[in-house]
């Protein structure tokens, strides 16, 4: 049996009058790839803002391998193993792809000023192990070919590989990914697939949002359908296919909270 | 019994009983209408700040020494071609104006998608521009104008001199002409619709270059008004506007960016503060006041007293 | 450590050392090397500010404030019969302990709030420092600052009484700040200074903490500033609350986006360039500062990345025509790498 890595409990987020996260409930089992669908609007991103800790909770709790994680601020988060990308894809635009690569490392080193200043034993080790961990990240997501150059240099897609690789840098145990294929064509989709089964591969728990149904249906082992801000689905994807609650929720249908 | 006053002008009943404590009411009412007169000063400067640092987001640091600029050319106006104040100050806000209208063009607009920072350093290199202008033509010493309306009165004990009470009721009328303007003409709106959204203003198709110049002029032309209604009781120096803009920043991020009723609240507040902190605590220290309110604010509420989230 | 590599790359560097020390034998003037030294001051204090602002992104304009407490905290130190290499490091202690207490609420501020916030702080600084009679002995400042103790080697003893001697005292500094900026920007650390100024929702979102990232470049940047005030003391003999001024910040923020923000060379050159224009403008006499105004205006709207941001441009242009003819893939990538290691 499969233990329950990320649990979300009851988790609500009102902003003003709007409720954009009604009460949802849900587990992530460690290993699995989880997919978060539903019509826009329905609080997909913001979860993951919650999860993540951009945004605090109204009411309700987030749990993470057995411990409350609630009240934690973002960076607490990363560091405890929870690390996610962006709808629109965020990067450190100003800095090289080894660079952006390096900082997404940066929370598993242990150099401080003083040891840059030194470059004493501290600052060797981290520099060598954080070079060899940026080259092999630039193999596993199929960017060795450029990795000194700046991020506006790239295209639509290989910026979205690239934000993987930085959050896959620091070893987390879960990876929050939103709309990993947002605005790429299909062959390029076919390529982001590939790449997050090589990261079950590699252990990695994976959540992801997406809009491609026929990406989400092939790849997902479980699927979470919300809407309006609640969970009105959950199972494996062919459950999910037939569902009439999920096929009404995506024809407009109407709020079933 | 006659009617006995004073030397200080305590009527009869308080003397022979409470003669301090008239005393101590009247320094006080006599700080609170300084204070007023200050916080009328403060108002209008800040207002003009907001409508361009909270509407505009323009962080326009030489705010101050455009004040400056106000008091000077009402200055050269009444000594130069010997026109009385109010002819002299009205033309010095059409000047300011004008000058808004060009500071914005030039300084400010081709920044506007940069980093805060670049308006901000862009601001200080006008605001060298300014002083040294005003240096070079003026000297640095302090120059005095003449005050119009010297006449004294005393109210209840209170020192007031006419030219304050102008002060006073001319912001007052600035301010309620300002608030109209606002609400009420086409232009106004178009501010308003700007501040709240520029990109929906844009794709409505306002011009938001013809706003951004229009909210410079009257916030360049306020701030004229300002200077040359204190100039007479105060003297007018190169240097007297950097303290005061660094006081309006802190009014319109005590009171929230782009919110006038905020500037104007705090213009008083402030206002008050120095002048029963300067009479009661410290001189000296009197300018700290409003440094230490705001960092006693922002160390509760970061975005300011009225700020929003962004 | 192949030395003959070092001589064959590092050369313009180990050329322009050379000339830095031999400053004292080439300069003529005694006025010209009484500016020199002072640029020398000017360049730490903006490499500083350049730590905090342009690598780490934040407009920290209270920077001179902490200047003035290096430059006062060594001259009542010294006056009290400290020794100047006690009385250093402590009034840098100092100014990086005020500086706490000042980030402390600054830091939760963002961008143009923490810009005003700090501004705030500084004139406060002012505002004690010429009203603390007791203290500071208010607008007058304090006069009769001691020179800068002598060092007692078993062979000899090296006084600072001349200006040779406080130019290389001076010199010296600026060259350790160098290193010490040197290894940080070029560091795990020096990135995640450029993370937070960069993306720090993002910074936050891998794990770094913005908040205690922020507060340690502030606080380095304090304790360096600090330590140019300390020098600067006893150079001037006397000093008064000028030193806490805000003009200082905005001098030095100038020097910085004049040179080049963001990099290591840019403080250092926009010192030496404004003061040198700033001295040939003399003949413009009152009008200099005038015209210093419309440049700044000129220079922050057209030429953000300073000086060096021309010299990149120039450089990049000149290796790509170089290059036309040889075109392989690995060329580029070495320009791109030797352009992103400078």
């Amino acid at each position: 049996m499969c233990n329950a890595l990320l649990k979300v409990e009851d988790l609500t987020k009102q902003f003003g009058g709007l409720l954009a996260v009604n009460k949802v409930n849900f587990e992530v089992y460690e290993g699995e790839i989880l997919a978060i669908i539903g019509p826009n609007g329905a609080g997909k991103t913001s979860i993951f803002n919650l999860i993540s800790k951009l945004m605090p909770a109204t009411s309700g709790s987030v749990h993470f391998l057995n411990e409350n994680i609630t009240g934690l601020k973002s960076y607490q988060v990363a560091a405890r193993g929870i690390t996610r990308t962006f709808q629109a894809t965020s990067l450190f635009d100003q800095l090289r792809v080894v660079d952006n690569l390096a900082i997404g490392r940066r929370v598993r080193t242990r150099t401080r000023s003083w040891d840059a200043i030194l470059h004493n034993s501290v600052w060797k080790k981290d520099k060598e192990e954080t070079t060899l961990k940026v080259m092999m990240m630039l193999g596993f997501i199929g960017l060795q070919e450029k990795p000194f150059h700046f991020v506006s240099s790239l295209s639509q897609e290989e910026q979205k590989r690239l934000a993987i690789g930085v959050a896959l840098m620091s070893d987390p145990k879960i990876i929050l990914l939103d709309e990993p294929c947002g605005g790429i064509n299909n062959d390029e989709t076919e390529g982001i697939t590939q790449l997050i089964r090589n990261i079950k591969e590699a252990g990695i728990t994976v959540c992801l949002i997406e809009h491609k149904m026929r990406m989400v249906m092939g790849l997902a082992d479980r699927i979470v359908v919300l809407n309006y801000g609640c969970k009105i689905a959950e199972g494996e994807p062919q459950e999910i296919r037939s569902n009439p609650t999920v096929i009404e929720a995506y024809l407009g249908g109407g709020n079933h909270c | 019994m006659s009617r006995r006053r004073g030397r200080d002008n305590c009527p009869n009943l308080f003397y022979n009983i409470k003669r301090k404590g008239c005393e101590s009411v009247q320094l006080f009412l006599q700080q609170v209408f300084n204070g007023i007169m200050i916080g009328s000063t403060y108002a209008i400067v800040a207002l003009g700040l907001t409508l361009v640092f909270g509407i505009l987001h323009v962080p326009n640091f030489a705010h101050g020494h455009l004040y400056m600029l106000g008091a000077y050319v009402t200055f050269f106006m009444m000594k130069l071609y010997g026109l009385s104040f109010w002819p002299a100050l009205l033309i010095s806000m059409l000047v300011l104006a004008l000058i808004g209208v060009l500071v914005e063009r030039i300084v400010f607009r081709p920044l506007i998608n940069q980093a805060h920072i670049t308006m901000f350093i862009s601001a200080i290199g006008l605001l060298m521009l300014i002083e040294n202008f005003v240096i070079v033509a003026w000297g640095p010493r302090a120059h005095r104008i003449q005050n119009p309306y010297p006449t004294i009165v005393r109210v209840f004990g209170i020192t007031m001199t006419h030219q304050r009470i102008i002060v006073i009721a001319a912001a007052v009328i600035l301010m309620v002409l300002l608030q109209l303007f606002i609400k009420k003409t086409i232009v106004g709106t178009t501010i308003e619709a700007v501040a709240q959204d520029r990109e929906g203003a844009l794709m409505m198709g306002i011009s938001v270059n013809r706003v951004a110049g229009m909210t410079f002029a009257i916030s360049s032309a306020l701030a004229a008004a300002a200077a040359s209604l204190v100039a007479p009781i105060f003297m007018i120096s190169p240097t007297m506007g950097g303290l005061l803009v660094m006081k309006a920043m802190i009014i319109i991020i005590l009171g929230g960016m782009g919110s006038i009723k905020g500037a104007i609240l705090g213009g008083y507040i402030l206002g008050l503060v120095e002048a029963l902190g300067g009479g009661y605590l410290s001189a000296a220290y009197k300018d700290v006041f409003a440094f230490g309110l705001l960092i006693a604010v922002l160390a509760v509420k970061p975005t300011g007293l009225f700020g929003k989230e962004k | 450590m192949d030395i003959k590599k070092i001589l064959k790359e590092k050369w313009p560097y180990l050329f322009l050392l050379l000339v830095a020390f031999a400053v004292p034998v080439l300069v003529s003037s005694r006025y010209v090397f009484q500016v020199i030294v002072i640029s020398v001051v000017w360049s730490v204090a903006a490499l500083s500010l350049n730590l905090v602002l342009g690598y780490t992104g934040l407009a920290s304009l209270a920077h001179a404030g902490f200047f003035g407490i290096g430059a006062y905290g060594v001259a009542l130190l010294t006056r009290g019969g400290m020794s100047f290499w006690l009385a250093l490091p402590l009034s840098a202690l100092l100014a990086t302990v005020v500086g706490l207490f000042i980030a402390m609420p600054a830091l939760r501020t963002r961008e143009s709030y923490f810009a005003i916030s700090t501004l705030c702080f500084g004139v406060i600084i002012y505002i004690v420092a010429g009203n603390w009679l007791s203290l500071t002995g208010g607008h007058t400042g304090i006069i009769g600052i001691p020179r800068v103790t002598p060092i007692r080697l078993p062979f000899l003893t090296i006084e600072f009484t001349s200006l040779t001697s406080q130019y290389y005292l001076v010199l010296v500094l600026l060259l350790l700040t160098l290193f010490v900026m040197h290894r940080l920007v070029y560091s795990l650390q020096g990135l995640t200074f450029m993370s937070i100024r960069n993306n720090e929702v993002l910074a936050e979102a891998v794990g770094i903490n913005a908040f205690s990232t922020k507060l340690l470049s502030f606080c380095i940047a304090n304790f360096i500033v600090a330590l140019a005030g300390g020098v600067y003391a006893p150079l001037m003999g006397s000093i008064s609350p000028t030193v806490t001024m805000h003009i200082l910040t905005f001098n030095w923020l100038v020097f910085t986006l004049l040179g080049g923000v963001a990099t290591l060379a840019g403080p250092i050159i926009g010192a030496f360039a404004i003061t040198v224009l700033i001295e040939s403008l003399y003949f413009l006499g009152e009008y200099q500062l005038i015209i210093f105004g419309a440049l700044l205006i000129v220079v922050i709207i057209y030429f953000p990345r300073g000086l060096m941001g021309i010299y990149d441009n120039l450089s990049l242009k000149a290796k790509d025509f170089y290059q036309q003819r040889r075109s392989g893939f690995k060329d580029v990538q070495r320009i791109a790498q030797s352009r992103g290691s400078d």
